[in-house]
């Protein structure tokens, strides 16, 4: 697929020539990738936040016959496209990424877990690794590396956002149900058929080219202390330039809402369904992992939106993608769903939503996995910012609907 | 990992556990840990609740049980784990740090309640109309936490209809707590695979293929997750209603029989510890109920041992002598029928190594409907035959189509032993208080070698016991110590025993008129082996068809039960290795105590054959009543 | 089925293993294949697929059911996914499924008697700068309007 539009940025949407970052990479050693990494202070950019060059270290470290480089591109928390548009633009980057990062933790295999609904992109995909095997940044003795091989297969998923979560993404590859696994022991011990695995999300692999480029430091320097680097965001809603972007960490939702052309700002839901709401007194709030961290899902709700619909929206959405294994999930978000019907229907009272908060809680730290541990910050940051508006009746213009 | 016959459980559901090291002991080997401020030191890989129950320390579980590997679903299990942030499910946690762990403070205490509140607003049904009133584990956890109202409301209609198409298992979805344990006895312990989780979100649930009803799925009726369900969703398809109905009808003789392992385990019913057996007061109960006679199926035990010996000498005869029919050796066991509907679909083409010789159920039901009608003179229509057994699937095997060979059906009710228990309740009794007393005559007393039927490996030890003492002339006291066949006890999964025969007897009569001489036995070795649980019943059965080691055996014994009949799928609930190893215990224990402890010395079998088995074990007539066929049922699911 | 049919079925997924092995991983790949092919998975398929992969049918019913995309009843030729999620609902995706009902002249889970389409929703198609979104089997299309969304409805099928 053809690269649709000019992007801007200072990473991942600088100019690039392939092959140049694995180049680079297999005339270091491991470790200096390692280290490298490490100081890039690169964190994962799937949602959770965890150190690249810890998670990297650890599979590193582990010995076993086989490991493997897993790309999550399962991409399914609502508002979050930002993945699609690397892979259909800048492929190179995430491939490059999976072949530094099997270098670095010594695997043999990659595989892309690509999302049942971006089957359309599958063709493409394949067509530039058919490429990059004639190049021989695939396959054995990659660029002439002795000893280096790594190739890099696709693997489609067949739509259950649940499969993002990464040890489901690891059942859903051993032909299972996407069932979130018992942690410890953590993937890059025991992942995919029990090998050490590191799963990681497509624009984390993504930065790596230009890290090992350009050096961790020049990558630390960008962003705010905690967050280094830029970030990709998926905006969408209600604005004039819905896309992706990408910004420094600390970017403020004010200077977003600008960039993006959004007027009569309400509510921005930063992070998708699993994320939190946050209301217009809140917008000089910085997005970053020292304030707002997230996976770069940015929703825009301006002045006519219905805030309890857009939560119904959501939990509707979290009651169909639990994968229903565990209880504080399956039977929690049924509750809350239950809940936000019951304000719509005008049948709630206060102290039962107070319980309903309350389990919220309970499904923060009591679910196996983060889908269930993040589904009620919907509920809780809605209810919360937006109680004058829900509970007074000031609902205006339904959702288009 | 993947794709072997013997390895096809999904991953999943494979405890993905850190194993624990061999010396713990050594430098490196265990980890100092602190659980409510008190400093432990545990080997490497314990898991967090594993480590709390060694200590005394309490903590609620739904979804563990010791005999399954571990889910970490229900949640109910969760601690509190210094430096996480996240809530710990205890019993999925593998200790490899130095970590604190606090079981009991606000937020492990709100979570676990909640939880309860979570499955209670969908657990469909009251208790006091529940068959697990009083021993349900999510009924115990409400109490434990003192539930007294509905905090996030409650289910007020069935979403599920209950499927009691099958003769042996009831499923009640509006029951179920989605522990997966159902699923994991099924596809893991017991490699059937009828049951798994079907759909996602809220509209999980467990599921047959295609959500069709239990009787239309390959299901062996082992019952092994009724054994292991939590609540009330899971249960035998009970007759008790028809049965007091029998009895009630003065026209009706209703006669019981009772197998070995109910009463090694039916104490356990009435708050006894697993262990102690409890025939005579069981006989004096089942009389005190209103049944007519009781019998022991240890008498058909000792015919079946008879019937199938026999059997056994002559495949061996046929085979080894005459050159014909090779492939019907080794013989199977036949007497447990989830082992025989097991065999039937996934190994159809081995029904002929099947043991003719019905079960000691239905040839007692057999016997009662003719010889014993005759003798007491009674229209065997009038007679109702119950059977008491630790197994859900005696109650479809009852319910063959082919077992009618006395006229009638031959057994009228398969009763498990739970159910046993409640109609004593019903009738006002405690049984441990009761006075023993003897079973009723025609049959008697049987051998110790049918009592040992109820444990794995028990119906080899008993054949060993006859056939060496029939071929060989000479006593099992001299190759085993007090006939005590111990290499074949015992839980080993599979166990595999040879046996020389140095010396050779008189051929007995009732053989003579098959061959005059033991020689062709002579010097042979007598190889036979020991299964319990399909899935030790698959891993034998993938190794004969690979032509391995127990393909050249000559008798092996099957269970479709982990641990035998004393494990059966109609035993008290709960279930766990150790309960079982004393219900085994009890068993062995008896049979030591008793006068005969051989089949072929019940003197009652020998009354049987000079009176109306005339022409012998595997005779015209015991064939027409006591042994039966078998369906190639095979794997395909219409 | 006919008994030809369940030939042709049974070479067809001979077919699948030999191109992705017999192992559980397997599995998924190979329901995709018979899905995009029939746009369902019948019983009779998915006992050949768990007789080649040596595990029970059930657990293949049961991966069939945890899939959006898979399904073992019958579905139209061409299976139609409107996004339900937040930004394309925002976008007026109602009008979107208004206007493909009356078109069809059936309702949101349903197919038309011809066989041709069956309409659904799906959860986010990560199309959210680009809603409403609509998948047609493998193809998506986005920035729909009521009358650009029937009139690709008629275009895939030709
Ligand atoms: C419900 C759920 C869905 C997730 N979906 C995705 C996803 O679509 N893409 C992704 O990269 N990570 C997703 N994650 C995070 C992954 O579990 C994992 O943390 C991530 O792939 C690790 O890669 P990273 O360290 O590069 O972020 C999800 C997590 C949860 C709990
Ligand atoms: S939290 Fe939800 S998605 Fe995660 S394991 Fe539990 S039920 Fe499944
Ligand atoms: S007992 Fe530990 S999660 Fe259920």
């Amino acid at each position: 697929m053809e690269k649709t539009k000019e992007r801007n940025g200072k990473v991942l949407f600088s100019n690039y020539s392939l092959g140049e970052g694995v180049r680079k990479a297999l005339s270091l050693s491991r470790d200096d990738i390692l280290f490298e990494v490490k100081d890039s202070k690169l964190k994962g950019r799937g949602g959770a936040g965890f150190p690249v060059s810890t998670k990297w270290m650890l599979a590193a470290a582990a010995i076993a016959e086989e490991k493997y480089v897993i790309c999550n591109a399962d991409e399914g928390e609502p508002g979050t496209f930002k993945d699609r548009v690397l892979l259909v633009e800048y492929p190179e980057l995430v491939f490059e990424g999976m072949i530094i990062a099997g270098y670095a933790i010594g695997a043999k295999n990659g595989i892309v877990y690509l999302r049942g609904e971006y089957e359309y992109i599958r063709k493409s995909l394949e067509d530039f690794l058919e490429q990059m095997r004639k190049d021989n940044l695939l396959g054995k003795n990659i660029l002439n590396k002795e000893g280096f091989d790594f190739d890099i297969k696709i693997f489609l998923g067949s739509a259950a956002y649940i499969c993002g979560e990464e040890t489901a993404l690891i059942e859903s590859l051993e032909g299972n149900r996407g069932e979130a696994r018992n942690r410890p022991p953590y993937p890059v011990n025991t992942g995919f058929n029990g090998m050490p695995t590191s799963v990681n999300n497509v624009e984390t692999l993504g930065c790596i080219p230009h890290i090992i480029l350009n050096g961790g430091e020049w990558y630390n320097t960008l962003g705010t202390e905690k967050s280094s680097g830029t970030k990709l965001f998926s905006v969408s809603g209600d604005c004039e330039k819905p896309d992706v972007y990408e910004w420094e960490w600390g970017i403020t939702i004010n200077e977003l809402l600008e960039k993006v052309g959004a007027k009569n700002t309400k509510a921005v839901q930063v992070g998708g369904a699993s994320g939190i709401c946050v209301p217009k007194s809140q917008f000089d709030r910085k997005i970053s992992y020292e304030d707002i961290p997230t996976g770069g899902s940015i929703i825009i709700f301006d002045e006519n939106r219905d805030m309890l619909k857009v939560l119904k929206n959501f939990m509707e959405f979290f009651v169909e993608e639990s994968c229903g294994q565990c209880t504080p999930c399956r039977i929690g978000n049924t509750k809350l769903l239950e809940g936000v019907e019951m304000i719509e229907n005008e049948e709630y009272t206060f102290s039962y939503l107070n319980k309903l908060k309350d389990l919220g809680k309970t499904m923060q730290v009591a679910s196996k996995c983060g889908l269930g541990q993040s589904s009620p910050n919907s509920f809780l940051s809605i209810l919360e910012n937006f109680k004058d508006e829900i509970f007074s009746h000031e609902a205006g213009v339904e959702n288009g609907k | 990992m993947e794709n072997k016959k013997n390895g096809r459980a999904p991953v999943s559901q494979k405890p993905h556990r850190i194993e624990k090291p061999e010396h713990p002991e050594q430098i490196g080997g265990s980890v100092r840990i602190q659980i409510n401020e008190k400093e432990l030191v545990v080997p490497l890989g314990t898991t967090i609740l594993e480590a709390c129950r060694d200590n005394q320390i309490h903590v609620p579980t739904l979804c563990h049980h010791d005999d399954l590997c571990i889910a970490g679903v229900c949640r109910v299990c969760v601690v509190e784990v210094e430096n996480m942030r996240t809530l710990q499910a205890s019993c999925a946690f593998p200790i490899t740090a130095p970590i604190k762990i606090n079981t009991a403070t606000p937020m492990v205490r709100k979570a676990r309640k909640h939880i309860i509140d979570l499955l209670l607003s969908e657990h469909y049904g009251e208790c006091y109309s529940c068959f697990r009133n009083n021993n349900c584990e999510l009924q115990t956890l409400a109490k434990e936490y003192g539930v007294d109202h509905y905090n996030f409301g409650h289910i007020e209609k069935p979403k599920y209809k209950v499927d009691t198409s099958s003769f042996s298992v009831v499923r009640d979805m509006d029951k179920c707590v989605l522990c997966k344990r159902c699923i994991r006895t099924c596809i893991d312990l017991q490699e059937v695979g009828v049951l798994e989780a079907v759909g996602r979100g809220d509209e999980t649930h467990i599921g047959t293929f295609l959500d069709k009803q239990l009787s239309d799925v390959i299901c062996i009726n082992c019952g092994q997750c009724i054994n292991r369900c939590p609540t009330g969703a899971l249960r035998a398809n009970d007759p008790r209603d028809e049965i007091w109905e029998a009895i009630d009808n003065p026209k009706k003789h209703v006669v019981i029989q009772t197998a070995p392992s109910p009463r090694a385990a039916i104490g356990e019913e009435f708050g006894l510890e697993a262990g102690h057996s409890m025939t005579g007061e069981l006989n004096t109960a089942m009389r005190r109920i209103g049944f007519d006679k009781v019998f022991d199926t240890n008498f058909t035990a000792d015919l079946t041992i008879m019937e199938e010996g026999t059997e056994l000498i002559l495949r061996l005869y046929n085979a080894l002598v005459k050159g014909e029919d090779a492939n019907k050796v080794p013989q199977f066991t036949s007497c447990s029928p989830g082992w025989v509907k097991y065999l039937e679909h996934f190994y159809p083409e081995y029904i002929d190594n099947l043991s003719s010789a019905k079960s000691p159920q239905q040839m007692f039901g057999a016997v009662i409907k003719t010889l014993y009608a005759q003798e007491a003179n009674i229209d065997p229509a009038d007679i109702v035959t119950v059977a008491v057994m630790p197994c859900s699937a005696k109650k479809f095997e009852c319910n063959r189509p082919e077992m009618v060979d006395s006229g009638f059906k031959d057994v009228d009710y398969g009763l498990t032993t739970r159910e046993l228990a409640q109609m004593i309740k019903e009738t006002g009794i405690h049984l441990p208080e009761l006075p023993k007393s003897e079973f009723d005559d025609p049959f008697g007393n049987a051998s110790g070698a049918g009592l040992i039927f109820g444990a794995t490996g028990g119906v080899m030890e008993a054949a060993l016991r006859t056939v060496v003492e029939l071929v060989t002339g000479g006593k099992v006291e001299d190759l085993f110590e007090n006939a005590n066949i111990t290499p074949l006890r015992g839980f080993e999964g599979i166990r595999y025993v040879e046996l020389p025969i140095a010396e050779v007897g008189e051929v007995p009569e009732m053989y003579k008129r098959y061959f005059d001489t033991w020689d062709w036995l002579k010097g042979a070795t007598l190889k036979v082996a020991v299964a319990h649980g399909t899935a030790n019943a698959k891993k034998v059965m993938e190794d004969i068809k690979a032509g391995g080691k127990f393909s050249e055996c000559h008798f092996i014994e099957f269970m479709g039960c982990p641990g035998g009949c004393l494990g059966g799928g109609g035993q008290p609930i709960p279930t766990n290795a150790t309960i079982r190893a004393k219900r085994a215990e009890a068993i062995y224990a008896e049979d030591e105590g008793l006068p005969i402890r051989k089949s072929h010395e019940n003197p009652h079998i020998g009354y049987i054959y000079e009176n109306f088995l005339t022409d012998g074990p595997c005779g015209h007539k015991s064939h027409e009543l006591l042994h039966t066929t078998y369906t190639k049922r095979g794997e395909y699911i219409a | 089925m006919l008994v030809f049919e369940k030939t042709f079925l049974a070479e067809e997924i001979e077919q699948l293993i030999e191109k992705y092995g017999n192992a559980r991983s397997a599995l998924l790949p190979i329901l995709q294949e018979i899905q995009s092919k029939h746009r369902y998975i019948s019983d009779y398929a998915q006992q050949e697929v768990a007789r080649h992969l040596s595990i029970q049918p059930v657990e293949v019913y049961s991966v069939i059911s945890f899939y959006a995309f898979l399904n073992s009843e019958p579905k139209g030729r061409n299976i139609v996914r409107v996004c339900k999620t937040i930004s394309c609902d925002m976008k007026n995706k109602i009008s979107i499924v208004k206007a493909i009902e009356r078109e069809l002249g059936i309702k949101m889970g349903e197919t038309t008697d011809d066989n041709k389409f069956t309409i659904e929703y799906t959860n986010c198609l990560g199309l959210c700068d680009e809603g409403p979104a609509m998948g047609i089997n493998e193809q998506v299309f986005t920035k729909l309007t009521p009358e650009t969304a029937v009139k690709h409805l008629h275009e895939v099928v030709g």
